[in-house]
């Protein structure tokens, strides 16, 4: 356990001090104001494992990443810049240079978990992916879908995908505090938090990140504006943490990173 | 909350049919006297007063006054203690009214109470619906265009609103009044079965609470889903504050007495306070055997998981225990504003659910900050409280006013007949 945290803990230094370090030669990459992403490294770690990720990059295996998310998974009009995007040049950046990554995205947009989990043995059929994040949960609970159903339809799609022999990491709904009234998200972080504990994988908890980085200030998610501006920078901020989690839960030796 | 030797109401049970005339006519609502304010069960008063500003702080964004709420201490949250005292009172309050006006009467007085509360839920709803469209037509941040997917319904307002006064279409925190109304549009039903045998009534409660586990009853809800509170399944607490309220506490005396009771109380109030401390110290979890984890979630709120309501039935035991109804802190004018709120139930607890609205438009359109937030949790609780006051000065007035010319009807609302 000691080991663990010590782990997390140096890992997590070295992915706080790596932006900086680099915002010199990477500053097109890398976010204007990284300090911006800062989290308690709680939300950045995960009891569970992804072996298969963590084998893939000892063998000096390519490391293929399927994200499966709707439409927050995405930017309007600036794809480049959105989460699964950003994830992927961080974990180039951190990788070592031989380890090739390669990053796709199926985005299913107004479908819930169970319309999405039904493609999933045709998806793994066609994609082999080493690791499956799957973004899920929003139009569950913007349809008020019963709660039990969205748990039962998450675990068909968890098993599904583990059966395709991926690793699976788990990601909930997006903190917006504006439709707090209206979208009850509740019992949809739970009983994903539920899943990801009965089959032991990492669940990547967007939600409680996000409120983070809105109650510490960092970013204003009230925020009416029109423009992509916040929109990018909270996904790079995404990106970011999602990298570090996956490392985190690959158990990655400090050898094996670039830094 | 309530129970044991001291509870007022206790004149029913057994004695179905006998008029109450020998007993002490204690009591929050006597139609022929006026209720001394000093005689009600002030801790009733005091714990739905409670619940009610809880539900306010839980309704509103967390903040830090959020920390202070139950639902962070343990498995059940204010939404228990809220249907539990309804029951309760309503039990008390209608139970006399069918033994002294007769079962046709006090239904129509009870069919009277959930228009009431029907109104004040298609209120409440209408509130919510120019909030929900002023969003909609002002809010348009990139990163939230699949949340605004929520706005659909804006679409056919023709199919929504019907949904809505069927109580099927029932937003996020609107949850609580559609359970209510159909709770006390089966009182007349309770009442006169607890007329005849309230055990057996308690039993048959029991066995709809287990046959809505064991087949998965439910009322479905537009556009798809079910209500977040399942009425199957919430009646238990419901029918158990009506049980307690017609002499079931009195006959618990002695096991709420006992130190076993207590102490089996403490020990799963912590337990239940460890398991929710896991949910906020991540690191804690693994020392939580997964066996326990697996059996125990989730915990179904929709259904009132059995322990949720063992958290409650422990929490009412200590409560009953360590607070006598004669503590002269209930007295006190510290609690005043508590027990006034708690008084007036059905208005304030609608003024809650609108002052969360009203706070979260303010959060959202003028400034989010932890002081902002803090000045509206506050202020609203002053409002809350200052309105209950009012209520409380009107029914004064018009009372005096009006008890020469008529039987004091009104004092049903006052008792909390909801």
């Amino acid at each position: 356990m000691k080991a663990k945290v010590l782990l997390s803990l140096v890992l997590l230094c070295g992915n706080l001090a790596a932006p900086t370090a680099r915002a010199g030669d990477a500053a097109s990459a890398a976010s204007p104001m990284p300090a911006a992403c800062e989290l308690p490294s709680y939300l950045l770690t995960s009891e569970s494992q992804l072996p298969k990720v963590a084998e893939a990059i000892k063998a000096g295996k390519p490391l293929d990443i399927l994200v499966i998310g709707s439409r927050s998974t995405t930017i309007p009009s600036s794809e480049s810049s959105s989460y699964p995007a950003r994830m992927e040049a961080i974990l180039k950046e951190k990788l070592p240079p031989s380890e090739p990554v390669h990053v796709s995205v199926e985005i299913q947009s107004k479908k819930t978990a169970e319309e999405t989990a039904s493609t999933f043995v045709k998806l793994m059929e066609a994609k082999t992916p080493t690791l499956v994040i799957w973004q899920t949960g929003t139009v569950d609970a913007i349809r008020s879908i019963d709660p039990d159903e969205f748990r039962s339809a998450v675990t068909d799609g968890v098993v599904a995908l583990q059966k395709a022999g991926a690793d699976v990491v788990l990601m909930n709904l997006q903190y917006s505090p504006r439709t707090e009234t209206m979208i009850s998200a509740q019992p949809f972080l739970d009983n994903m938090r539920v899943v990801a504990q009965e089959h032991d994988i990492p669940l990547f908890d967007r939600f409680a990140i996000m409120r983070q980085w809105n109650e510490q200030g960092q970013f204003d998610l009230f925020n009416p504006s029109r423009g992509p501006e916040l929109a990018k920078q909270v996904h790079d901020c995404l990106g970011r943490a999602l990298a570090q989690f996956v490392i985190d839960a690959a158990h990655l030796e400090p050898a094996q990173q670039q830094n | 909350m309530t129970i044991a030797d001291q509870v007022t109401g206790s004149t029913i049970a057994g004695t179905a049919g006998a008029k109450p005339a020998g007993t002490k006519a204690r009591a929050a609502a006597p139609a022929i006297t006026l209720p001394a304010i000093g005689e009600r069960e002030l801790r009733l008063d005091l714990f739905r007063g409670l619940a009610l500003w809880l539900i306010f702080i839980d309704h509103l964004p967390p903040s830090l006054l959020t920390w202070f709420t139950i639902r962070n201490y343990g498995l059940s949250d204010a939404t228990e203690i809220f249907i539990f005292i309804s029951g309760y009172t309503a039990a008390f309050v209608y139970g006399r009214a069918m033994l002294e006006s007769g079962v046709l009467i006090a239904t129509a007085r009870i069919l009277r109470r959930v228009w009431q509360i029907y109104v004040a839920h298609v209120f409440l709803f209408t509130i919510f619906l120019a909030e929900i469209s002023y969003v909609a037509t002002r809010f348009e941040n990139p990163l939230y265009t699949e949340e605004m997917g929520i706005m659909d319904f804006l679409k056919q307002p023709d199919v929504t609103i019907v949904q809505a006064l069927l109580l099927r279409f029932r937003p996020v925190n609107m949850d609580v009044l559609p359970l209510y109304i159909v709770l006390m549009l089966a009182l007349p039903l309770i009442l006169w079965s607890m007329k005849w045998r309230p055990d057996v009534t308690l039993g048959l409660s029991v066995l709809l609470y287990a046959v809505t586990w064991e087949y998965d009853l439910y009322l479905s809800a537009y556009p798809n889903g079910f209500w977040a509170f399942n009425p199957f399944a919430w009646q238990l607490l419901f029918v158990f504050g009506a049980w307690c309220a017609l002499g079931g506490a009195r006959r618990m005396s002695g096991i709420l007495a006992s130190p076993v009771t207590m102490w089996i109380s403490i020990a799963y109030l912590i337990a239940a306070f460890y398991v929710t401390l896991t949910w906020y110290v991540p690191q804690l979890s693994q020392f939580m055997p997964k066996q326990i984890e697996q059996w125990m979630y989730p915990i179904d709120k929709t259904d009132l998981d059995v322990l949720r309501f063992a958290h409650f039935l422990a929490l009412a035991a200590l409560t009953v225990r360590f607070l006598p109804r004669d503590w002269p802190g209930l007295k006190s004018r510290w609690l005043r504003p508590l027990i006034l709120c708690g008084q007036h139930s059905l208005e304030i607890f609608c003024l809650g659910v609108f002052l969360a609205f009203a706070g979260h438009f303010v959060l959202a359109e003028i400034s989010g900050g932890p002081v902002m937030h803090a000045l509206i949790s506050l202020s609203g609780i002053l409002i809350m409280w200052g309105v209950a006051w009012v209520i409380s000065w009107y029914k004064r007035v018009a009372d005096k006013s009006g008890a020469k010319t008529k039987n004091a009807v009104g004092n049903a609302d006052l008792a909390g007949g909801g």
